[in-house]
């Protein structure tokens, strides 16, 4: 009896296992042949040009792979300290009674569905920052903030993004921190080291590959948001220094222009947006793991359970 | 074993998910698939409510998937009837196995909708104001051309900030199929499309994110559909028709853009920039699509009658819902071409 079910369990699991490595490779394996008739027409053009034009059948994917890198990275510059200071009040410094609802009322940020991030950027977000925030910033005169203040832009994507991925990067991190075995503390404490010392000996130090783990599934996130970012971000397919001007990235030109692509040629540039978004989500992750490897010695199977 | 409780729990509630829509399939009435446009989705609606409560037996499921996504579903048969805002192109036709009839249902119209208080309601633009601002030429809500068209006016010197559609939508195909009608250069710099590279501007996702963008951003102007300009109270311009005079957009107005034109036999037909003393000019119709050889004869019939319905009794309801009812006219010819639907 045991010995029977023991194997139906593990030939179950194996199903499960092979069938998501599966469901992965025949994703990918899609993306690559619809993709094909663009990159046979357009070929490397496809990489280099930054124009976007579907009546003229003109492709170019450069703008939606900047705006994509360019909101993630903005919104883990943002996330990052933010889901720090979180994560070690949360473990270092809150009294007792505060530490659940805080932790509970984070968490409650990430299940909220990203349209509402989309609406309140749109009436909230937006127009705060086009009416106190982006007037001050034009006049430091920064070639980062140059342009009309239309609020929205990529400034509000990466800060709707970062909003986002601080729930993710701050319950991992906590967890992480939590790990933190006790008597590491307490060596520091009785060396005579100050708070903010045995946090960043005792703690910082002893978790810096689970928060770099956590770092990436966050920018996994942000690489990969679509509506929320599609809102506010002003969908313009265009390189700009600027943080106040419109961008575009790949997710939100899949979601915007898929159901109505009509020529061939077009949907066939969106599966090369797909599969482009695939490899560097591909590249983000095994960098992830390559350097949470490098940093901690192993790699680190997911830290989220 | 308390665990192994739960498992079949779970197990339980994962059948009962898969099996409800299953259940729902499961009944006696027939069932009618379509898909396609999203822009007469409300109204179609309406109709189908309406339509089932004197039919029981009948069930209508419509997929608003946009209209390349109705036109792809048609043509390989995995449903009754297509929608579009815009007609096939001769080239989406070659790849049918069989003639299609497109059926006009209603009218639309796109409206020029802005936030610029000193202008209040009424603004007045020409096709080719239109077309160069579009095209980032004209800048400002003070340039001489706009104030040309608006003496009584007095407008700022204030940035226009435009702002499109994002998404492939068949309001911008009518839109920039207008502005290839007035402006050359936007014919040949830009063309007509679902997705098109937009100049300048601002890009909303939907009628509702368009409309988001110009009610948020002071000196905004951009192009929405009728309806959601009147429900969000938002001021829409008068546009020059080709006749030279202004038309504010309206039910009416819109409807009268079918009656200034020649309209085909097949009915695939662009209404904007039509030549009607009173007609909208940025006003389009939109299709159903059916096979004219039925395979099933009871949905067969059911369609046919449900069409003839629409295109009488459900003309009534079009108003209200902020669409246009065809001309009596057309309503005479389709009423002839419904009868060529054959079915076994």
């Amino acid at each position: 009896m045991s010995a029977n079910t023991d194997r139906t369990f593990e030939r179950i699991s194996l199903v499960c296992a092979i069938g998501v490595v599966a469901v992965v490779f025949l994703i990918g394996s899609v993306l690559l042949w619809e993709s094909s008739p663009v990159f046979q027409k357009l070929g490397w053009r496809l990489l280099t040009n930054s124009q976007w034009d579907p009546v003229g059948e003109e492709f170019g994917l450069v703008p939606f792979i900047y705006g994509t890198l360019v909101s993630a990275l903005l919104a883990l510059l943002f996330a990052i300290p933010f889901s720090l200071g979180i994560a070690i009040f949360l473990t270092e410094l809150s009294p007792d009674w505060l530490r659940g609802p805080t932790a509970f009322l984070i968490e409650l940020l990430a299940a909220i569905p990203s349209v509402i991030y989309g609406l309140w950027g749109i009436f909230y977000l937006a127009p705060w920052l086009r009416q106190s925030v982006e007037p001050l910033l034009i006049q430091l005169n920064l070639p980062l903030f140059r342009g009309p203040a239309y609020g929205i832009g990529m400034l509000a994507a990466g800060i709707i993004l970062a909003i986002m991925i601080i729930p993710i990067i701050a319950s991992i991190a906590r967890d992480v921190f939590q790990a933190v075995p006790m008597h590491q503390r307490e060596a520091a404490l009785a060396l005579g080291a100050t708070r903010w010392e045995v946090t960043r000996l005792a703690v910082l130090k002893y978790s810096e590959s689970g928060i770099l783990g956590a770092i990436f599934l966050g920018l996994g996130r942000a690489l990969g948001e679509t509506m929320a970012v599609t809102m506010v971000i002003g969908n313009r397919p265009e390189i700009s220094l600027s943080l106040l001007a419109p961008s575009h990235t790949m997710a939100s030109v899949l979601a915007n222009e898929f159901a109505e692509a009509s020529g061939a040629l077009h949907l066939s540039a969106l599966a090369a947006i797909g599969i482009s978004l695939f490899v560097i989500t591909f590249l983000t992750n095994a960098a992830a793991r390559f350097l949470v490897w490098k940093v901690s010695g192993v790699a680190v199977a997911g830290r989220r359970e | 074993m308390k665990e192994f409780k739960n498992i079949k729990k779970i197990m339980a509630l994962v059948a009962l998910v898969i099996a409800l829509p299953l259940m729902a399939l499961a009944g006696d009435a027939l069932l009618i698939n379509g898909a396609g446009a999203t822009f007469p989705y409300p109204l179609y609606s309406k109709w189908f409510f309406d339509y089932q409560k004197s039919h029981p037996d009948l069930k209508f499921n419509y997929q608003s998937i946009g209209s390349g996504g109705g036109i792809k579903q048609i043509a390989a048969k995995t449903v009754d009837f297509g929608a579009s805002d815009a007609p096939m192109s001769d080239f989406e036709e070659t790849s049918l196995s069989q003639p299609i009839l497109h059926i006009p249902t209603v009218l639309g119209a796109v409206v020029l909708a802005y936030n610029q208080p000193a202008a209040g309601a009424g603004l007045k633009l020409s096709g080719a104001v239109i077309a160069d601002i579009f095209l980032e030429h004209i800048t400002k809500w003070n340039d001489p051309r706009i104030v040309a068209l608006n003496p009584d006016k007095t407008l700022p010197d204030q940035p226009i900030v435009v702002a499109h559609r994002s998404d492939g939508s068949g309001t911008s195909y009518v839109f920039t199929d207008y502005l290839s009608k007035v402006s050359r250069e936007w014919k040949a710099k830009i063309g007509t499309g679902k997705s098109v590279s937009w100049p300048t501007g601002l890009g909303g996702k939907g009628n509702e994110g368009v409309t988001g963008v110009i009610q948020q951003t002071p000196g905004a102007l951009g192009f929405i559909e009728l309806g959601y300009a009147l429900q969000n109270k938002i001021s829409f311009a008068s546009v020059q028709n080709k006749s030279g005079n202004f038309i504010t957009p309206s039910i009416d107005s819109t409807s009268a853009a079918a009656d200034g034109v020649k309209i085909p036999v097949d009915y695939r037909v662009s209404l904007t920039d039509a030549a009607g003393q009173n007609a909208y000019p940025i006003s389009s119709l939109t299709y159903l699509l059916v096979y004219k050889k039925q395979q099933d004869a009871a949905k067969g019939k059911a369609l046919v009658n449900f069409i003839k319905w629409a295109l009488h009794e459900g003309q009534k309801t079009a108003p209200s819902l902020y669409y246009a009812p065809l001309p009596q006219s057309l309503v005479d010819r389709l009423d002839k071409t419904v009868e060529q639907i054959q079915t076994p």
